[in-house]
């Protein structure tokens, strides 16, 4: 019972603030940090929710490789694995 | 009355919360777990919301002692001159809109067997206590300084009005004089902050007050960024900025606020204006509720943040003893989020996470439109939290000029980020 109105009420919920679910992969919650789920937070640091995860996991492996320049994605990159990065991607693609 | 007043909250909000959930009122005044957050910073606030919003029917009350919460990330940009005190103020009209009961009031005991706190009028009863006081200044912890002292040696170490004091010595100096900065050992409240601080200072005497100067007494010889600051610093301020290392005598021992002195092993120093960074302790509400340890800090599990001191009181933020992590407010925001997850798993009888992870990014200005960065990606093992391998690291030493001011835009953005998700 719990766990069914969690989820629906996490779809509720979402609105002007942050994203949030009960299911986040490990690490997956922290990107909002500078990456802004607020549309109101005027930044020029690209918005990474709804994203198709292969297209993240693709990114990510650039920075990582560094055939992708960045500032500090690449270092950040380097703290996840391909696989570690597929439930992230995943869910940040099904975040709105 | 205590009583009387903590029930009358608890059917209001209970009744806000059934007309939300649509559910039946009695089931809820039955079962809806209330978590109390003692602390409105990046830490608890977010730890606050985020609750709320994984789970709406737990009952969330924030406790902050002050209506308006000043950030100290970015307030060294105030002290130079850069930034407006109130572009680092934030009140919790969004928090209370988002379903978090705001009680504003000093939290000045804790019950854990009871499970209550105590606030001057109301107890507060709890499932789940969290914890999140930042720092307190260790009063103790330098001869000379305590809290007469801060007042004519201002610490400015957290954000309002020290600040303001400080900036306002700053600017009634007169060109020529002498401004001292003590920077104190490990642990402390944002590790690269008193060289951002140095250097921003030197940036407004260097434009300013030309003929001033800043001497920065330090108890270590190491320091985040260090090799990027120390570049930066030699390019930029070699006649305005002088860091005295712990093994060139740098270590402050005393400070007497009379005369504006500070004294090292080496000698005693006379300012014009003195910035006294002391050392620090969690939060005394901490020390309070016995979560704390000989050093002054709350030893913690790092995949559910609960105290391995007093069970069902978790800590986030600067308070904790997480090391490697540095005590900075995106780790306090990233360390809130794994924690209100943990909360809801625990409350509903299920396990946390296992293996959680955590990402920090400091950025520091070291002048205008030049910014440098440390990021880092952290995960648990076992009782202890640990750096991912080959991940992280600092900016490049060796970037050129557009990257510097890539990364101060990136700075300031992220300032706007986590303030608009904390607080807006």
């Amino acid at each position: 019972m719990k766990s069914t109105s969690g989820i629906l009420a996490c779809a509720l919920v979402i609105g002007a603030g942050a994203v949030f679910a009960a299911d986040a992969p490990p690490g997956a919650a922290a990107c909002s940090g500078c990456h802004a789920t607020n549309a109101a937070a005027e930044t020029p640091v690209p918005k990474i929710t709804g994203r198709s995860a292969d297209e993240t996991v693709k990114l990510m492996a650039e920075f990582r490789s560094g055939e992708k320049p960045s500032t500090v994605m690449g270092r950040i990159a380097k703290g996840f694995t391909d696989d570690e990065m597929k439930p992230i991607a995943a869910w940040l693609a099904a975040q709105k | 009355m205590r009583n009387s007043r903590t029930r009358r909250e608890f059917l209001r909000n209970s009744a806000a919360l059934a007309s939300t959930a649509m559910l039946p009122m009695p089931a809820l005044a039955q079962t809806a777990p209330r978590v109390v957050v003692v602390g409105g910073g990046f830490g608890g606030a977010t730890v606050a919301r985020n609750l709320k919003a994984l789970d709406p029917k737990i009952h969330v009350t924030l406790v902050e002692s002050s209506a308006t919460f000043t950030a100290c990330p970015f307030s060294n940009a105030v002290l130079g001159g850069l930034r407006d005190l109130k572009a680092q103020q934030f009140g919790y009209a969004k928090v209370r809109a988002a379903g978090v009961n705001v009680v504003i009031g000093t939290a000045i005991g804790v019950n854990p067997t009871g499970k209550t706190v105590r606030l001057a009028d109301v107890t507060l009863p709890y499932d789940r206590l969290v914890l999140s006081p930042g720092i307190d200044i260790r009063w103790d912890g330098l001869p000379g300084y305590d809290e007469a002292a801060a007042a004519k040696m201002p610490h400015a170490w957290r954000a309002g009005e020290q600040t303001t004091l400080l900036r306002n010595q700053l600017t009634a100096m007169e060109d020529g004089g002498l401004v001292v900065m003590s920077v104190p050992a490990n642990p402390f409240r944002c590790p690269p902050g008193p060289y951002e601080r140095a250097s921003l200072i030197a940036h407004y005497l260097k434009t300013n007050k030309p003929k001033s100067k800043l001497l920065v007494l330090d108890a270590k010889d190491q320091f985040s960024k260090q090799r990027l600051f120390q570049n930066a610093w030699k390019e930029l301020y070699p006649d305005h900025l002088e860091w005295v290392s712990l093994s060139t005598g740098g270590k402050v021992t005393a400070v007497d606020p009379a005369a504006n002195t500070l004294t090292t092993e080496f000698g005693k120093h006379a300012a014009k204006v003195a910035n006294v960074i002391p050392p620090q302790k969690a939060g005394n509400i901490a020390q309070l509720a016995g979560v704390t340890n000989q050093t002054g800090w709350c030893p913690i599990n790092p995949a559910t943040f609960e105290s391995t001191l007093v069970p069902g009181i978790h800590v986030v933020g600067d308070a904790t003893i997480a090391a490697p992590m540095p005590k900075s407010g995106f780790v306090a925001n990233s360390q809130g989020k794994v924690c209100a997850l943990a909360i809801t798993k625990l409350l509903g009888g299920s396990q946390a996470a296992a293996q959680p992870a955590f990402i920090n990014t400091c950025y520091s200005l070291v002048a205008p439109n030049y910014g440098i960065s440390v990021a880092n990606v952290y995960r648990t093992a076992g009782n202890a939290m640990t750096e991912v391998k080959d991940s992280g690291g600092v900016s490049p030493l060796d970037a050129p000029a557009d990257f510097r001011a890539t990364e101060a835009v990136y700075a300031e953005a992220w300032f706007r980020t986590i303030t608009s998700e904390v607080f807006g």
